[in-house]
């Protein structure tokens, strides 16, 4: 089951996923995670990626994001085919036009809060545009803790700066792995808001996936995968809207 | 408990294999020196005892020791004394040993058996047991002479060969009659030996009628103690020393395991270093991994495992590390064993063949140290493990290190090196003798101190070569907070390689500024053009100074004659020159009267003058060694050196008194000065002569550089062992640090950092480790090397401080290169990590 995008809505794609396949293993082992999936994810929107364990939808993210190698279909980032990249090319590509947020913070121990935003552009070796960065740490309300190491911040701090690096480059498309996993219920809250203004706000465009219905509702949409396939699609989700389709789901997955 | 251990060994194989390697390579040093030594010491007695199995009882001359005015002698080994120990009751028969220095040379006139390992002897009537003969017969007369089987078939000799040798100074161009086998203990070693007849062995050498040592052969029947004290009774006692042919082989063996327990001193004290070097690494593995489990750890604790279990079972890996590091380290220091001696023998110094001996001592020593080594170095973790508490288990942060264990660390350091800087400072102002045990404490002390301060010393060092790093960008700047975060872990590992540099280049500095001292003091006092010498500094025929004074262009010339003599109840030493032409040939300081040789009028150098109260003017009597006495006049009083010190006076007044004249050197200047045209003529002059050596000042200045090479590149060899476990402690911890970011690293490459930072970014971190080891190092060295020379100054006037900045520069270089060859692994590994495994949460 695949969905074609929807008529009506006539901004850009960020990125897109066609026919995507990830196989892995041979024979006896064969595992297919990703099961000829088509998927837009359009400019400014902030899609959510739902699905049980074992789904596919952090595979989804990872071959779509250049982190992962897939066996057959196409990505594109922008304009940029993703098949034919090679590792550094990949590199830069996730560099100059990507963003990444982890469930476990990642933010290096070493640095400080702002340095730790500014690594992407420090990588690039780019100098940081100096209002945008302002903006975005504003909006993150980090301004009184840039000096800060990751062990001096909270687990909720921790993240918005995690956010904040993701957005200060200013990226085609961010993507998101479980951002809110490891925060108590109002931080995540808080950093759900931030990646909803960024893309009300900055425009930014944002992938998260998910298996939380409450932090599912803060998306445009959301794609509900199961067993390495798209099997459900929702807009202007609410929390209760997502978790009765999760359900659905569960239930299916039992009885088949 | 030992289970637990056992499998957390198992589970860590990867991780240790660094430790056990660098233990290894330890524990291979130990047991290959002591492998090496006892099968050469082995060979070497065997080999020589063979060489006394025809001598029951060895005649010797007894030294008569000066006394009074009396200068002591050597009494003559008369024929009627050999005729007469021939004749005891119980002696079969009795051999006349002459010897003495015979240079041979091979086609190409280059020396057969080296400076020193040219000797000569006689060969007894025409049929001698001590020499078989292989072909031809026993050499007659002057122009016949016998030589070794290996000696010739080096060197292409056969029966009837005309061969070129020297024994002081002319040249002779005798027949080879006859070649012969030998156990000569010297030959066995690569030596040549070549055989006179008695007689002409007896002229050549200088002890015409006599011999230096009678063999004694007993009847059968006989053993040697009673024909020792048949030979006792008949020969007088006063003058000879009678030793049983078994003693001397006793002797014999006990003189080489001395000299080759000297050797295997000097070799362990290397592996040591290599050891204690190896301590770090272990060290740093063990804190590692017990940080690593300290969740684990702490779950022992809480089910009810005590503190002192922990520990135990930390230690328990450390056994089973160091047996394995053990046994692998003496199965490879067999190998180094054989190797050297194989090695040895590719060198040309052939060493007498044996098996190879690995005793039980060897095995035991080398599972000892490599077993010890690894526990002693583990026990601090051991104990830090110890000291996890039990609710560690539930929470996820591991036990760091207090702020508080830091600054007494600091504390402790900064009293240890400033108790270590002081005394080494204390050192240098005293004595040579005491100074040097003093300025060991301190050196010990001050490299402690570092050792314990190189984690607050790394952060500044480090900083400052943050503007460099800089310039690589992210890489860089990662790199250098990556090589400050575990300071301890850092410091360990540039301490490790400080110490092999510590070590190397305070030898540089001493051995280059000791070679510029040395090199100043010989060629500064010369005037002479060249200086000709025997090439084993053996004593030259006053012939040679007749024969350069009348070559072509000679302007001046004066032999350096040795003479004994008795002042006021002590033996003092004499210089014979050439009183008219002493002053043109050299340069000497007069600090009191003037340098005038001539007659009775003489010149002492400084330390005599103090010791005698001499001063111009002062007049002594000096008895010399054929019981006359000669009234002197000091005329002069210079400053002595290596080559001129004592009393110089003129031949025309020493030579007289002397009943075998033998020059040491004779200095020479010719009217063209120093060229290769007239070093050509005289070298001529000489008949072309490869016992003889013709030097100019460069030649002197170039043997010693030559000498003190050798010597430098011997240590840098034995230190290369301590630099390479080293290495292999930059290569653990970035290993370690590869392995505890890899989510670091996973993140950095999932925003954007390509494999080739990643990689830059691994070896820039180890490039600041290696060359913060390095600066420490060589800083340290440069001040032991300044502090010792400090030491020598007060004993060399001419030494001065040399800093060889080609020479550290190459040494940071080589840190340096160490550092990026360190990475090239661990580097790898990073750039590789799979970013989605180390990005995942846990």
């Amino acid at each position: 089951m695949t969905t074609t995008p929807t008529a009506g809505r006539t901004t850009a794609v960020a990125a897109r996923a066609t026919e995507l396949s990830k196989i892995y293993g041979q024979g006896e082992t064969r595992v297919v995670a990703l099961d000829r999936v088509s998927v837009d994810f359009r400019t400014a929107e902030f899609t959510a990626i739902m699905g049980p364990s074992g789904s596919g939808k952090s595979t989804l993210m990872h071959c779509v994001a250049g982190l992962d190698t897939f066996s057959s279909g196409s990505v594109r980032i922008g304009d940029t085919e993703l098949g034919s990249l090679k590792d550094k090319q990949l590199t830069k590509l996730r560099r100059d036009k990507i963003g990444f947020i982890f469930q476990a913070f990642n933010l290096l121990p070493t640095l400080t809060a702002l340095e730790n935003i500014t690594l992407p552009m420090d990588i690039a070796g780019r100098k940081p545009d100096k209002a945008w960065l302002d903006r975005v740490i504003e909006m993150v309300g980090l301004s009184g803790r840039l000096g800060h190491r990751p062990s001096q911040l909270s687990g909720g701090q921790q993240q918005r700066v995690a956010v904040a690096r993701a957005l200060a480059s200013r990226p085609e498309i961010i993507f998101g792995d479980e951002p809110t996993g490891n925060l108590d219920s109002r931080s995540g809250a808080e950093v759900l808001g931030f990646l909803r203004n960024s893309v009300r706000e900055l425009g930014q465009t944002v992938v998260m996936v998910t298996h939380d219905p409450v932090a599912a509702a803060y998306a445009d949409r959301v794609i509900f995968l199961a067993d390495g396939r798209i099997v459900d699609e929702m807009y202007g989700p609410t929390a209760d809207s997502v978790l009765d389709t999760m359900k659905q789901f569960d239930a299916k997955g039992r009885t088949s | 408990m030992f289970r637990t251990a056992l499998r957390n060994v198992l589970a860590h194989k990867a991780r240790l294999l660094m430790t056990v390697l660098a233990v290894m390579l330890g524990v291979a040093f130990v047991s290959g020196t002591l492998v090496f030594t006892n099968t050469i010491s082995d060979a070497y007695q065997k080999s020589s005892a063979k060489g006394f199995d025809r001598v029951d009882v060895a005649v010797r001359p007894e030294y008569q020791d000066s006394e009074g005015d009396k200068v002591g002698t050597t009494p003559r080994l008369t024929r009627a004394l050999l005729d007469k120990a021939a004749k005891v009751p119980g002696a079969a028969s009795a051999t006349g040993v002459v010897t003495g220095f015979t240079a041979l040379a091979d086609k190409d006139g280059k020396l057969v058996g080296g400076d020193w390992q040219s000797a000569g002897g006689n060969y007894w009537g025409t049929e001698d047991p001590r020499y078989p003969l292989v072909s031809g017969h026993a050499p007659r007369g002057s122009h016949e002479v016998a030589i070794d089987s290996a000696t010739a078939q080096r060197a292409g000799y056969r029966v009837g060969d005309t061969v070129r040798l020297s024994v002081d100074g002319p040249v002779l161009t005798p027949t080879v009659s006859g070649i012969f086998t030998t156990d000569d203990g010297n030959v066995a070693a690569g030596g040549s030996l070549t055989l006179f007849d008695t007689a002409t062995a007896q002229s050549l050498f200088g002890k015409k009628g006599t011999y230096d040592e009678i063999d004694v052969q007993a009847a059968p029947g006989t053993g040697q103690a009673a024909l020792k004290a048949e030979l006792d009774k008949a020969l007088p006692a006063k003058l000879v020393d009678t030793t049983t042919g078994r003693q001397l082989a006793d002797d014999q063996a006990e003189a080489i395991s001395s000299s080759m327990s000297g050797l295997k001193q000097g070799l362990l004290v290397f592996a040591g270093i290599a050891l204690f070097v190896g301590t770090f690494i272990i060290a740093n593995t063990f804190t590692m991994l017990v940080a690593q489990r300290t969740r684990e750890l702490a779950l022992l604790r809480a089910v009810g495992a005590s503190r002192r279990q922990v520990t135990r079972s930390v230690l328990l890996e450390a056994f089973a590390v160091g047996a394995v590091a053990g046994v692998a380290g003496l199965a490879a220091g067999v190998g180094i064993g054989a190797g050297l001696r194989s090695l040895l023998g590719s060198f040309g110094a052939s060493v007498p063949d044996g098996p190879l001996v690995i005793s039980p001592g060897t095995v035991v020593t080398a599972l000892a140290v490599g077993i010890l080594i690894t526990m002693l170095a583990a026990w601090l973790p051991g104990r830090r493990a110890a000291k996890i508490p039990p609710v560690a288990a539930m929470s996820s942060v591991h036990a760091q290190a207090t702020a508080k264990s830091l600054v007494l660390r600091n504390t402790l350091g900064s009293l240890f090196a400033a108790a270590g800087v002081a005394t080494v400072l204390a050192g240098t102002r005293m004595d040579a003798d005491t100074g040097q045990g003093v300025m060991g404490i301190g050196a010990v002390l001050l490299i402690i101190g570092v050792f314990i301060l190189t984690p607050l010393l790394s952060r500044p060092l480090i900083a400052a070569a943050a503007p460099v790093l800089r310039a690589f960008g992210v890489s860089g700047k990662l790199a250098r907070q990556n090589s400050v975060r575990n300071p301890r872990r850092t410091a360990a590992t540039a301490s490790a390689l400080m110490i092999g540099l510590t070590l190397i280049t305070g030898m540089t500095v001493m051995a280059g500024s000791l070679q510029q001292s040395i090199d100043k003091m010989a060629s500064s006092a010369i005037r002479a053009d060249y200086v000709v010498s025997m090439a084993n500094r053996g004593p030259l025929s006053p012939e040679v100074e007749k024969k350069l004074a009348a070559a072509d262009g000679v302007t001046a010339s004066s032999p350096l004659r040795n003479g004994e003599s008795r002042i006021d109840g002590g033996t003092q030493y004499l210089t014979g020159v050439d009183g008219a032409a002493i002053g043109k040939l050299t340069d000497l300081k007069v600090t009191d009267g003037s340098f005038t040789v001539g007659g009775t009028r003489v010149v002492v150098d400084e330390d005599r003058a103090e010791q005698h109260g001499w001063k111009a003017g002062s007049r002594f009597t000096a008895h010399f060694e054929d019981g006359k006495a000669a009234r002197l006049t000091v005329a002069g009083v210079y400053e002595g050196n290596d080559m001129l010190n004592g009393i110089i006076l003129d031949n025309k007044v020493l030579t007289p008194h002397l009943t075998d004249p033998a020059d040491m050197q004779v200095m020479v200047k010719t009217a063209a000065g120093a060229s290769d045209a007239v070093k050509d003529r005289l070298e001529k002059t000489l008949g072309t002569n490869p016992a003889i050596k013709v030097q100019d000042k460069q030649d002197i200045s170039n043997e010693i550089a030559q000498m003190f090479t050798l010597m430098l590149n011997m240590v840098y060899g034995l230190l290369g062992m301590a630099v390479i476990v080293a290495v292999l402690g930059v290569i653990n911890t970035l290993a370690m640090s590869v392995f505890e970011r890899a989510q670091e690293i996973g993140m950095l490459r999932a925003i954007g950092l390509d494999r080739r930072s990643v990689k830059r970014m691994v070896r820039l971190e180890s490039l600041v480790i290696s060359l913060f080891g390095g600066v420490l190092g060589i800083g340290l060295g440069v001040f032991f090397g300044w502090a010792a020379g400090e030491l020598l100054g007060t004993k060399m006037p001419t030494y001065e401080l040399v800093l060889p900045w080609g020479r550290m520069a190459v040494f940071l270089l080589l840190a340096g290169v160490v550092g990026v060859l360190a990475a090239l692994w661990p580097a790898r590994r990073a750039a590789r990590l799979n970013m989605l495994t180390a990005i995942k949460a846990e």
